[in-house]
């Protein structure tokens, strides 16, 4: 299953369904708004993406990951908009028979979300400047480790 | 023909649109789209320079042909997650 939604992320309801009689091992990864980078201090993030082509992208890495591994549920969700400090901005939950699966599936779908979905954040910074995060480009190199 | 590139995140704000329209040759590939991009924008260099191009929803590469209704898109680096 994967969603784009502009509302908080309901973690409860993703681990309810992963929760299975099948599953032997539940995994969940949340990444989450900081407060800081290095020594700039964040007040939000928020998000965007093309939307069409990133569910495409997440569709591709779950059947993927359902290829390569035995999984019983597989959810990616992405938050869009606003997500304030201590916010869920992504969601990640695997189940499957057993652990070693759920931890290398959860792994690399985190991984790759972040290397192909076509979403972006921006950083809003304490001193009321914001700035779109783009690894590699010379402007934005100071918001790189995401 | 005429086709339309979707713009994101700082791309779209360096451009001061959501979209940019491109005259292309029939038969055009991505490489050809990239140049005509970089000549009608070059306030998007910076950014275009490190961007990947999407048809149809897809990644493309340099020798993707581009049809006249396809959905292009700009797609800077990006920082989901």
């Amino acid at each position: 299953m994967v969603q784009l939604t502009y509302e908080p992320i309901d973690v409860p309801q993703l681990l309810a369904r992963a929760q299975q009689p099948e599953a032997g091992a539940v995994l969940l990864f949340l990444g989450t708004t900081r407060r800081f980078t290095a020594d700039r201090e964040t007040t939000a993030l928020r998000y965007e993406a093309y939307e069409e082509m990133a569910v495409r992208e997440l569709e591709k890495l779950e059947a993927e990951a359902r290829r390569r591994w035995s999984l019983v549920e597989c959810a990616i969700v992405h938050r869009l908009g606003r997500v304030p400090l201590a916010g869920a901005s992504v969601a990640v939950v695997v189940s499957s028979p057993h652990r070693d699966a759920a931890f290398a599936a959860g792994r690399w779908l985190i991984d790759s979300l972040k290397e192909t979905a076509p979403i972006w954040k921006q950083e809003h910074w304490t001193d009321g400047t914001v700035e779109w995060v783009h690894p590699g480009t010379a402007q934005h190199s100071k918001a790189d480790q995401s | 023909m005429k086709v339309a590139v979707k713009l994101f995140a700082a791309a779209r704000e360096l451009a001061g649109e959501t979209e940019l329209a491109v005259e292309l040759p029939d038969g055009a590939d991505v490489a050809q789209l990239r140049a005509s991009l970089a000549a009608k924008s070059p306030q998007l260099k910076p950014i275009a320079d490190r961007s990947l191009i999407a048809v149809n929803s897809e990644y493309a590469d340099q020798a993707t042909v581009i049809r006249a209704g396809d959905e292009i898109a700009l797609i800077p680096p990006v920082s989901g997650g």
